[in-house]
C-alpha cells in the first residue's frame, strides 16, 4: 500500500534511491544536493540497503567510479550540482559514448561566478549535448517517481545510455511537499534486475570497452549513439505509461495544460510550471485562453510532439531559465524556435530568460509574459524576441 | 480554503523545522503542504523567512509567499527592524512570540483596530519554563493552531509526538508537547 509522507525533493530522491538499493553508489557532496548524499550515507551505515557506497574526492572521481562500476554491470547512481556536474563534464561524454546506464540526479543550481547556491538550469543545460538523456520535474512527487522511472529507460537494452534527472535546486530539493511513497516491494518489482548488455566482468565473452577508434569509424560510433538517444523517446514514454498504469501517475516527454484550444502557450521546464499552471486557471476565469506546454523530455528533444502540440497558437512564449551568453535567447528557445520553424510553423515566438540564480518566479510574473503575449498576438508579430523576466534596470 | 503563511524568525530559531512540523501535522488531516525557507543567504541570528502552504487541495505554486493569511514572527527584537505586516491579506493574522500584552504589541505593530487580527504569545517564557531553552518554534506552532484553525491541536501534538519520539529522549518530546499545548491555552487575540 502506497504510504503519504512529507518530504523534501532532496529527501524523495533518496528515498527512491534507497528502494532501487542500487549495487553503487559513487558521489560528493554539493548544495543543494547535498541532503541526498548524507541521507544515503545514513541508510548505508544503517544497512538498509546492500549499496557499495564510495565516498570519492571530487565529481570528477564520482562520475570515473560510476563508469567503472556500470561497465562492470553494477547498478549505478550518483547525484550532483551546479559545479559538480560541470567537473563530471568530460566523464559524462565517456559514459555516454559507452553507453553505461548510469542514473545522475542534478538538482539544478546557476554555475560561478557570481557565486550562488540557487537554482537555474544552466549547470545542466551546459551538459545538454553530452548524450545524457535529460528528464526535469515539477514537483517532489514528480522527482521520487522520475528517479524510478529513471532506472528503467537507463538500462533498457535498446537505450542504454545514461538519464539525468533534474530538480530545481531549493525549490524543489528543500521544499516539503506531500508524496505518496510505493512500498518497497512495488519499487524493486517495477525497476527489477539489472541485466547489462555489455558486461567487462563476464569472463566467457569479454568484450572491449572505451577503445581508442580512428577516424574510420568514429563517425559510425556517434551515429549509432544518436539512435539510440533518438530511441530512447518510445522506451521513456513506454515506462512512464506502465508507471501510471501500476501506480496512477502518468509520465510521457510532454505535459500539456489546458493548451488543446489555447491561444496564447507557454512552454517551461521544472518547477516553474506548476506557478504557470495557476496562472493559467486564473486566466481562462478571466475570458482569455492561456495554455502550458511543460517539457518534461528535454533530451531527446521530442521536436515533432512540440510543433504538433503547438501549431496554430496566436503566441508562443518560451522561458528559459539559463541563458547562452552571446548567443540569441536561451537553449529551449533556440530549439523550439527551430522545431517550429523548420516544420514550416511559422507563429510569433517569444523567449523569456528567468529565475536566473534563484530569483523568485511569482505567479504575477509569469502573468506579465502572458500579458506581452497577448500583445504579441494582437500584433501578429514579435515586437522583441529575448526578454528578461524581472531583471532590474531592463525595461 | 488554502493559507499561506510567512514565517519571520532568526538563524538558529528552528523557523524551518516549524515550518516543516506545521506542514506535516497537515497530512494529518488529508491535506495537501508545502513548507520551505526563503531562498537566501542564512546565517546563526540573522532575519531568516520561512513559508508553509496547507491547502485541501493538491498545491502547484512554486515560488515564495507574497500576501500571507497569516504571519508568525518567532522573535520580538524583528519588530521595528523587518517590515513582518508587508503584503499581509487585510483580514489576515499575525501572531507574534511577545512578552507583552496583546493590546501592547498591536500599537509595537501600528496596526489598528478592525481588519488584521493580532495574536501574542509568550513562547520564550514557555519554551524557557518547559524545556529550559528559549526555544519558541514549538510552541509557535502550538499558538497557529489555536489561532488559525489550520491544523487542529490533536494532529499537531501527534505529529511532534511520532516524527520526533526517535530523535529527541522522551523528556524532551514530553516538554515540547507541554510547550506546544501551553501556547494553545495562553495565546491572547487582541
Amino acid at each position: 500500500m502506497p504510504r503519504l509522507i512529507g518530504l523534501t525533493g532532496d529527501g524523495a530522491a533518496a528515498e527512491a534511491m534507497r528502494q532501487i538499493d542500487p549495487d553503487v553508489v559513487a558521489a560528493y557532496p554539493i548544495t543543494p544536493q547535498t541532503e541526498i548524499v548524507e541521507r544515503f550515507a545514513e541508510f548505508v551505515a544503517d544497512g538498509l540497503v546492500n549499496t557499495e557506497f564510495v565516498a570519492v574526492e571530487s565529481e570528477h572521481s564520482a562520475m570515473s567510479a560510476c563508469c567503472g562500476s556500470a561497465a562492470a554491470g553494477a547498478r549505478t547512481i550518483t547525484c550532483t550540482s551546479s559545479q559538480g556536474l560541470a567537473l563530471m563534464h568530460e566523464v559524462l561524454y565517456i559514459a555516454a559514448g559507452n553507453r553505461l546506464p548510469i542514473v545522475l540526479i542534478n538538482v539544478n543550481r546557476t554555475l560561478s561566478a557570481p557565486l550562488n547556491i540557487h537554482c537555474d538550469h544552466s549547470d545542466s543545460m551546459g551538459s545538454r549535448d553530452s548524450g545524457w538523456i535529460q528528464l526535469y520535474c515539477e514537483n517532489v512527487q514528480e522527482v521520487y517517481d522520475t528517479v524510478i522511472q529513471a532506472v528503467r529507460i537507463a538500462e533498457h537494452p535498446q537505450v542504454m545510455l545514461p538519464v539525468m534527472v533534474n530538480l530545481d535546486g531549493f525549490v524543489l530539493s528543500h521544499s516539503v511537499e506531500r508524496l505518496e511513497l510505493l512500498d518497497d516491494e512495488e519499487v524493486r518489482e517495477f525497476v527489477g534486475p539489472f541485466r547489462p548488455v555489455v558486461d567487462l566482468l563476464d569472463l566467457e565473452h569479454p568484450p572491449a570497452l572505451g577503445a581508442l577508434v580512428a577516424p574510420e569509424f568514429h563517425f559510425e560510433h556517434k551515429y549509432a549513439q544518436w539512435l539510440a538517444i533518438d530511441g530512447a523517446r518510445a522506451v521513456i514514454e513506454g515506462v512512464g505509461r506502465e508507471f501510471g498504469e501500476r501506480f496512477g501517475r502518468n509520465y510521457g516527454l510532454l505535459d500539456p495544460y489546458r493548451l488543446e484550444d489555447a491561444e496564447l502557450a507557454l512552454v517551461v521546464l521544472g518547477s516553474t510550471a506548476g506557478t504557470a499552471r495557476v496562472v493559467v486557471d486564473d486566466l481562462r476565469e478571466r475570458g482569455i485562453r492561456a495554455g502550458m506546454l511543460r517539457i518534461r523530455c528535454f533530451r531527446p528533444f521530442p521536436a515533432d510532439e512540440i510543433v504538433e502540440a503547438l501549431k496554430g497558437k496566436k503566441a508562443v512564449a518560451i522561458m528559459d531559465r539559463a541563458g547562452t551568453q552571446g548567443g540569441e535567447g536561451g537553449p529551449v528557445f533556440g530549439e523550439v524556435r527551430a522545431a517550429l520553424y523548420t516544420r514550416g510553423v511559422f507563429l510569433p515566438v517569444i523567449n523569456y530568460i528567468y529565475g536566473l540564480g534563484g530569483r523568485d518566479v511569482p505567479a504575477a510574473s509569469v502573468a506579465r509574459v502572458f500579458t506581452h503575449l497577448g500583445q504579441v498576438a494582437e500584433a501578429g508579430r514579435v515586437d522583441r524576441a529575448v526578454n528578461y523576466l524581472d531583471l532590474r534596470g531592463w525595461n | 480554503m488554502a493559507i499561506e503563511i510567512r514565517w519571520h524568525a532568526r538563524g538558529g530559531q528552528g523557523a524551518v523545522l516549524a515550518s516543516r512540523f506545521l506542514a506535516a501535522s497537515a497530512l494529518r488531516e488529508n491535506k495537501y503542504f508545502q513548507a520551505f525557507p526563503q531562498f537566501g543567504t542564512e546565517r546563526m541570528g540573522a532575519p531568516i523567512v520561512a513559508f508553509t502552504r496547507v491547502s485541501p487541495s493538491p498545491i502547484h505554486l512554486h515560488c515564495a509567499v507574497v500576501e500571507p493569511d497569516v504571519v508568525a514572527v518567532m522573535d520580538p527584537t524583528l519588530l521595528g527592524q523587518v517590515d513582518v505586516l508587508a503584503g499581509l491579506k487585510p483580514a489576515g493574522t499575525v501572531v507574534v512570540n511577545y512578552p507583552g500584552p496583546v493590546e501592547e504589541l498591536r500599537r509595537v505593530l501600528g496596526v489598528k483596530d478592525g481588519g488584521v487580527r493580532v495574536a501574542a504569545v509568550d513562547a520564550t517564557r514557555i519554551s524557557s519554563e518547559e524545556l529550559g531553552r528559549p526555544i519558541p518554534n514549538t510552541p509557535m506552532v502550538g499558538a497557529l493552531s489555536r489561532i488559525t484553525g489550520v491544523v487542529g491541536i490533536d494532529n499537531v501534538l501527534a505529529e511532534f509526538r511520532e516524527s520526533m519520539g526517535a530523535r529527541f529522549k522522551p523528556p524532551v518530546v514530553e516538554a515540547n508537547l507541554r510547550a506546544i499545548r501551553r501556547a494553545y491555552e495562553e495565546v491572547q487575540v487582541g
